[in-house]
């Protein structure tokens, strides 16, 4: 690339306004607000900043929230590895149909994921008249939140191994079988480690979709203080309660999750040439 | 896949087909029939009666109309964004590239509380504006501002690996041509990779449509005016109106997958083209 050739190259001074326009609208649209939720929580010092994150309240939806990813993610991680052995190292029809089938959660709104639930499930639901006369409670209980979490993170880990096991084909797999191994050995000892790097990436977003849904849940949880809380519902209400270091504090927290989130996808990206497989999150 | 034997002589085939069948009808299609199927029975009149009300069309005019200028504000700077990451070397260049995500890992509501925090009256930036007489926070102007936060990753990583695959010696050729700078961006790069911008477009279109957590903070939710589409869903369940609710969420829904189909056709026809 030689120097500056102004026909195939922009000038020094195009480049440098377009950096600079560049940061500008990062600086405004992504950093300030990340900066806003930790300078918002810590606004009255870091006393007031512990106190809110150790409140009983804020306790039980620390609780809940880590409880519903440690369901909900593990159960999405077992679904993805199975939808992408059977869809990456086999043919059959209608492959491409299945695969959007998979993905689309990501094009339901987060309201009317959690609404298809009540609707299945809500006192006046398909099931709610059975499930009220044997006394089992799915809507506005934690079984709710679990089942709108899990629908809303369904595509995460199958979108990442489907391509990722696609490119590497089956010759790996057809080798070890030759040489006598079952096929459980097979999985373990020569897919799974070709995969960890690809399935940890997408644990971690499936992961951090988990304890950050907002939407869906909100509409299974009925806000029960204390009870059916996630972090981000306690964020809503301590901010709506006007408890605004509160609900930034409480917030950090979330934001630290997404920061370390990005910078262990990052590691992934750049160490292990793991790519993100397309734009749609 | 070029195979001579289409048959696998891989196992498994049977269970993890199996799971995956099984896990996708309870989880994803039984729920989402309920949906359809309860808006079938309700009759075209209530379902008409609610879905298409005043105040429904006014949530859906303002939910699609703010998700449609956040696609376009950030066409432009999400462009600029994955132009600069690509093309150019500037410190912090990685820091950045990491952070165009941050969209997509930050919590919807914390995003939330922190947009209206910034751009409320007193806030940093509203604060600001505030005296040039523009009002943001409980504006659809502050539903927009949300959506461009959310929608801003779609765009750079659709059109970034596009840019990066983008061969120089189209662009020297067009110059030995004669062309100018602007007249190549014109004619050359912005025809390669307007596809991909496309799909950018339409992927931060849709998830804007169906947005909530970071909107209901910075929009006033007043009906007629910043009531966003997803609220009023949860408006009607909070009056135990199931059917109401079904009504709206089922307008979204057709048109949120008339956008997915569209996506998925623009994709088909850009392998065909072999653009990618």
């Amino acid at each position: 690339m030689s120097a500056s050739n102004p026909t195939t190259h922009e000038s020094r001074w195009a480049r440098r306004t377009l950096i600079a326009v560049g940061f500008l609208f990062l600086a405004l649209f992504l950093f300030l607000p990340l900066i806003m939720v930790f300078a918002g929580g810590l606004a009255k010092g870091w006393q007031v900043f512990v106190e809110a994150l150790v409140d009983p309240d804020a306790l039980v939806a620390i609780r809940l929230t880590l409880l519903v990813a440690a369901i909900s993610v593990p159960i999405n991680a077992v679904f993805g590895v199975a939808a992408s052995w059977a869809i990456a190292k086999f043919d059959f029809r209608g492959k491409s149909l299945l695969i959007s089938l998979i993905d689309l959660p990501f094009s339901v709104s987060p309201v009317v994921s959690g609404l298809i639930f009540v609707l299945l499930f809500g006192a006046q639901g398909w099931l709610g008249p059975w499930l009220t006369a044997h006394g089992v409670r799915i809507i506005f209980a934690v079984p709710g939140i679990v089942l709108a979490t899990v629908f809303v993170t369904f595509p995460f880990v199958a979108r990442e191994l489907i391509p990722l096991m696609a490119e590497q084909g089956r010759d790996d797999e057809e080798a070890a079988r030759s040489l006598g191994a079952s096929g459980w050995q097979t999985f373990w000892h020569v897919t799974l480690p070709n995969i960890r790097w690809g399935l940890l990436y997408g644990v971690l977003l499936c992961n951090a979709r988990a304890m950050g849904e907002f939407g869906a849940v909100s509409v299974v949880s009925g806000h029960i203080r204390g009870l059916t809380n996630t972090m981000p519902l306690h964020v809503e209400i301590l901010y709506n309660e006007y408890d605004f270091v509160g609900a930034f504090a409480v917030a950090s927290l979330l934001a630290s999750l997404a920061l370390v989130t990005l910078g262990a996808k990052t590691v992934l990206e750049w160490r292990f040439g793991i790519h993100r497989a397309g734009a749609a999150h | 896949m070029g195979r001579s034997t289409r048959r696998s002589a891989l196992p498994g085939f049977g269970l993890t087909m199996g799971m995956t069948i099984l896990w996708l009808g309870l989880v994803v299609l039984i729920p989402l029939s309920a949906l359809v199927i309860r808006a079938a029975g309700m009759g075209w009149d209530a379902f008409a009666e609610v879905g298409l009300s005043p105040r429904a069309l006014a949530a859906y005019r303002l939910s699609f109309g703010a998700a449609l200028a956040a696609a376009a504000v950030n066409s432009v700077f999400g462009l600029l964004i994955a132009w600069i990451l690509v093309r150019y070397e500037f410190p912090g260049k990685k820091l950045i590239d990491a952070a165009v995500d941050l969209p997509f890992a930050l919590p919807t509501a914390v995003a939330g509380i922190a947009l209206v925090a910034l751009y409320s009256d007193n806030g940093w930036v509203g604060s600001l504006l505030a005296p040039l007489g523009i009002k943001v926070a409980y504006t659809p102007l502050g539903v927009t501002i949300a959506l461009v936060f959310i929608g801003l990753p779609f765009i750079v990583r659709s059109v970034q690996p596009v840019l990066a695959d983008l061969g120089r010696d189209v662009e020297e050729a067009a110059a030995t041509l004669g062309a100018t700078r602007a007249q190549t961006f014109h004619r050359v790069i912005l025809p390669a990779i307007a596809p991909a911008l496309l799909t950018g477009f339409a992927l931060a279109f849709a998830r804007g449509v169906g947005e909530y957590g970071s909107i209901i903070f910075i929009a006033g939710n007043a009906p007629f005016k910043s009531e966003i589409a997803p609220l009023l869903i949860i408006t009607q369940l909070e009056q135990f109106d199931y059917d109401g609710a079904t009504a709206i969420a089922c307008v979204m829904l057709v048109l949120s997958f008339a956008l997915l189909l569209f996506v998925n056709l623009l994709q088909a026809w850009r392998a065909k083209r072999g653009t990618r």
